[in-house]
């Protein structure tokens, strides 16, 4: 691998790691021409084949599972919508992804899985967060809210979801799940924000359909409800 | 945008700072440090960035809150919430361009998440480099941005070298302002940095955008009681007002009295690598009237040898314009 990188540079992508801790001074995630050169500057030798054998020997190989040494437990509890969840849960892995694909709490959608839509957004500790910005690990100490955890025993909705459906806030409604969270985050901070708080407190959340006014009266309309 | 998982990494959650320090040390260049998550989960799923281990800072209790210092500063843990800070009543009393510069960051459930030490540490946002092409930035020969095709609309005034990208954070232009000192711990200890020098441009590293190397963790950020209660002044202009990175915004603190400007620190983002201290700018003004003359020449001023690439040229009267304000509402 190594010897690629030397000859024609890092064209390939995702490229080879060249991980000789002997030869690289420069640390990084990423191979390259310019850390192999200053690595054989520093230890003024190359030793190309011992470069490959480390390679092959490191843990964590690409696509590979990590290896067991350290790092932390898979099994899981979770607080979800006030349930102790026993969940397995990878290292890499997103609440969202958790929720979803493990838990079945499909309410929460995924949109862009980049923080950059909202339709993810779940509470953490009564606060708003992307759950596909947030690893599921770092989460395990919170409690955790999804759209699902909203309504009451009885089966009442949530204020903020009865005003969405009396203010007919959603158009296609792939975006209500995390709208309402960010509602319902609001008025557990602020019971009573005026219009333009609403409006800050819910520009996190794209709406594809421009629905923004409608979620705003819903959001007004569930303050006054509540 | 693909949804399927990120590559797999070892995942560390330490419960002590000198926990973090010994991993990030010990596993060096193959290690990286998670703060809120919000710019280093993108580079993961995108698989630009491919650490072996990821060391989880989320747990450490001892980097988080907000302390008064016994010289009338205050100092913030470097994971210390953006949204702790933009609704802190001693940062709003004392040093209200910070919470002003936070409540302009990226979105409120990223500022729920976001950290002041992941803000000041996070990557450049250029597309080129954060697609995964080999540009300088990445260890390659190449800036994609800087050729007569590339999209350079986000790109620097000031600073190219080989590599063009420019510091997307809103946070950094304020601390600089306000002289603020960055805490860095290693396996020798605690070290203290200015935040002028904790950034640092192509022409040092064109690797790395601040002075931090691997085992080194940004502990807390200290800010001197000496600009405390100063005017100040900041702006952020963006095509998108929320979510959106800086084309530019502006930082500056002064000191007036009898409407002559007595001491200034001002202070641009996005228009270089590195938070662009205007010191020609605070020469200028200081000890001027603050008046629309002043303004205006601090305007002038600012611009002077800024270098546009093809499609940001923009940027020099976006600035100029953002400096008089500054001077002028302060």
């Amino acid at each position: 691998m190594s010897d690629k990188n030397l000859v024609t540079g890092p064209e390939s992508f995702p490229e080879p790691r060249f991980d000789d801790g002997a030869l690289t001074q420069v640390a990084s995630t990423k191979a390259s021409r310019r850390q192999f050169i200053k690595g054989v500057i520093a230890s003024g030798a190359v030793a190309s084949s011992a470069a490959v054998f480390l390679t092959a020997c490191e843990p964590g190989e690409q696509g590979a599972a990590p290896a067991a040494a350290g790092g932390v437990e898979r099994l899981l509890t979770l607080n979800v919508n006030g349930q102790m969840r026993r969940v397995d849960v990878m290292p890499n892995e997103t609440l969202a992804m958790t929720l979803r694909y493990k838990l079945n709490l499909t309410g929460t959608k995924l949109g862009c899985d980049r923080g950059e839509c909202g339709a993810c957004t779940v509470l953490l500790d009564d606060v708003a967060h992307y759950s596909c910005s947030t690893l599921t690990h770092a989460a395990r100490n919170k409690a955790i809210t999804t759209v699902e955890g909203l309504e009451s025993e009885s089966g009442e909705l949530h204020p903020v979801q009865q005003a969405m459906i009396d203010e007919l806030g959603p158009q296609c409604g792939f975006c209500t799940p995390g709208q309402i969270m960010s509602a319902v985050a609001l008025l557990t901070a602020n019971p009573n924000p005026t219009r333009d708080e609403a409006r800050l407190a819910m520009s996190g959340n794209l709406c594809r359909c421009g629905a923004y006014d409608n979620y705003l009266n819903s959001v007004m309309r569930a303050a006054e409800m509540a | 945008m693909s949804k399927d998982m990120m590559p797999g990494f070892e995942l560390y959650q330490p419960d002590s700072v000198d926990g973090a320090v010994d991993l990030l040390g010990r596993y060096g260049g193959e290690a990286w440090a998670l703060a809120g998550g919000n710019d280093s989960l993108d580079w993961f799923k995108d698989r630009v960035k491919r650490p072996q281990y990821v060391v989880d800072l989320s747990g450490l209790d001892e980097l988080r809150g907000i302390r008064e210092m016994d010289d009338g500063g205050i100092e913030i843990g470097a994971m210390t919430s953006l949204t702790e800070i933009e609704s802190s009543a001693l940062i709003q009393e004392r040093y209200s361009v910070l919470a002003d510069a936070t409540r302009r960051v990226a979105s409120p459930q990223i500022r729920n998440a976001s950290t002041i030490g992941g803000n000041v540490c996070q990557d450049t946002r250029c597309w080129y480099y954060r697609y995964g092409v080999d540009c300088y930035r990445a260890g390659g020969n190449e800036c994609y941005a800087d050729t007569p095709e590339g999209q350079n609309r986000e790109h620097c005034l000031w600073g190219a070298d080989r590599c063009i990208a420019v510091s997307p954070s809103d946070m950094a232009p304020a601390l600089v302002a306000l002289d603020a000192r960055m805490v860095v711990r290693d396996a020798d200890g605690d070290r203290e940095i200015a935040a002028e020098e904790f950034f640092i441009g192509p022409d040092i590293d064109i690797e790395r955008m601040t002075v931090l190397e691997p085992g080194d963790v940004l502990t807390a950020i200290r800010i001197p009681a000496d600009w405390a209660g100063a005017r100040f002044y900041f702006e952020k202009v963006a095509d998108r007002n929320t979510w959106d990175f800086p084309l530019v915004n502006i930082a500056a603190a002064m000191f007036v009295e009898d409407d002559t400007v007595q001491s200034i620190r001002i202070v641009a983002g996005a228009v270089q690598c590195i938070p662009r201290r205007l010191t020609a700018v605070e020469q200028a003004v200081t000890g001027q009237p603050k008046n629309e003359a002043t303004a205006a020449v601090a305007g002038q001023t600012a611009v002077r040898g800024a270098t546009p690439f093809n499609f940001n040229h923009f940027k020099i009267p976006l600035l100029q314009n953002l400096v008089t304000r500054a001077i002028r509402d302060a």
